[in-house]
C-alpha cells in the first residue's frame, strides 16, 4: 500500500514547490541590494543647475535624504514623477535627484517641461555614481540617514503605497531620533 | 529557383556575420593577451543584470557596456580577479555571480542534488535487497 502511496505523495510534493515558485515569481526580479546598512558611496560630481559647482556625499551629512537615480530617457521616472513631487511638497525628507547617463540640456528640458521636485540635481554623466550604488535599472530610490547609512532602498517606479509604508515612517523614525 | 535561394541565403549569412562582428567592437584595449584572456573569463562568469540570463560578455544593454568598461579599468589597475568579483559583488550582490559562492545561504543549492543522489542510492539499494530476498525465497520453495 505504501509503495502506491509514495509516487502520489511525491507528485504532491512536486505541486507544492511549483506553487510556491510561482508565489515568489514576481519577486525575483528583485534583487536585495548589499548596500542596506552601508555606508553610502562616495560621490563628487557636478550640480546640474550649476557644473561649476561640486557636491560630495559630505555635503548631505547630518539630515536624511533621498537619492532618486533619474534620467530623461527612463519613461518609468517620467510615471514616478508625479509621486517624487507629491513627496516633494511634503517637505518631509531632502531630495537629491541623480541625473544619469543622460545629456544636461535633455535633463534641464525634462525638468522644465514636468516640473522639478528635486532639492538639488546632481551629474553623473558616465553613470560611475549609479554603478557604484548598484543600480541597474531606472528609477532607483535609496534613503539615506543622517550618518550617511543606506537604510532602505527601492527599485522601480515609487508609488505613494511605498512613499506612506518605507519612507516616511523611516525618515520620521531618525527625526526622533536624533 | 534553386540557385536563387541559395545565392538570398549566402548573402543573408554573410549579413548576420558582419551584424555579429560590428557588435563586439569596443574601444577596449589590452596590455597583454594573458590580460584580454583574464577580461573574456571574468565577463563571462558575471551577469547582466538588466537582462538577467545573459552574461557581460554576451549582453548589449548600457548596463552592460558600463561593467566591461568597469572591468577592464580594474584590471589596468592590476587587481586581481577575486578582488574585481569582490568589486561587483559590493554593488550587485552575489546575484551578478553565475557561479553562487559555497557558503550558508547556498548549502542547500550546492549540496541538495548529493543529498538526493544518496537517497536515490539507498532507495535503490533497499529495493534490490527487497527483490534479492523474494527471489531466494521463490527459488527455495521451487526448490
Amino acid at each position: 500500500m505504501s509503495s502506491r502511496l509514495l509516487p502520489l505523495m511525491a507528485f504532491m510534493a512536486l505541486v507544492v514547490l511549483l506553487l510556491v515558485g510561482l508565489k515568489i515569481s514576481d519577486k525575483k526580479t528583485q534583487i536585495p541590494s548589499p548596500l542596506i546598512d552601508k555606508p553610502v558611496p562616495a560621490f563628487d560630481l557636478p550640480v546640474l543647475a550649476n557644473p561649476s559647482r561640486q557636491m560630495t556625499n559630505e555635503s548631505f551629512l547630518g539630515k536624511p535624504y533621498l537619492v532618486n537615480f533619474w534620467g530623461s530617457w527612463c519613461v518609468t521616472c517620467r510615471a514616478e514623477h508625479p509621486v517624487v513631487t507629491d513627496l516633494a511638497n511634503l517637505n518631509a525628507v531632502y531630495i537629491i535627484g541623480m541625473n544619469f547617463r543622460d545629456e544636461s540640456p535633455d535633463a534641464i528640458a525634462w525638468l522644465q517641461r514636468w516640473g522639478d521636485p528635486y532639492d538639488v540635481s546632481l551629474i553623473d554623466y558616465d553613470g560611475r555614481t549609479s554603478i557604484d550604488f548598484g543600480v541597474y535599472a531606472a528609477p532607483e530610490t535609496f534613503l539615506v540617514d543622517p550618518s550617511g547609512t543606506i537604510v532602505f532602498k527601492h527599485l522601480g517606479q515609487l508609488t505613494w503605497d511605498i512613499v506612506e509604508n518605507e519612507i516616511l515612517p523611516r525618515v520620521a523614525s531618525m527625526e526622533s531620533g536624533s | 529557383m534553386y540557385k536563387l535561394t541559395v545565392f538570398l541565403l549566402t548573402i543573408l549569412m554573410s549579413v548576420s556575420v558582419l551584424a555579429q562582428q560590428t557588435q563586439v567592437q569596443e574601444p577596449l584595449v589590452f596590455k597583454s593577451q594573458e590580460q584580454q584572456e583574464r577580461f573574456d573569463q571574468l565577463t563571462k562568469e558575471l551577469r547582466c543584470l538588466v537582462c538577467q540570463n545573459q552574461n557581460l560578455a554576451d549582453s548589449d544593454a548600457p548596463l552592460a557596456h558600463d561593467l566591461r568598461r568597469e572591468v577592464h579599468e580594474l584590471l589596468q589597475t592590476g587587481r586581481n580577479d577575486e578582488e574585481i568579483k569582490q568589486f561587483l559583488v559590493d554593488r550587485y550582490g552575489d546575484f551578478v555571480l553565475y557561479r553562487p559562492p559555497v557558503q550558508t545561504n547556498t548549502y542547500l543549492l550546492w549540496f541538495a542534488p548529493l543529498v538526493l543522489f544518496l537517497i536515490g542510492g539507498l532507495v535503490i539499494r533497499a529495493s534490490v535487497k527487497k527483490r534479492t530476498a523474494l527471489f531466494n525465497a521463490n527459488k527455495n520453495s521451487n526448490d
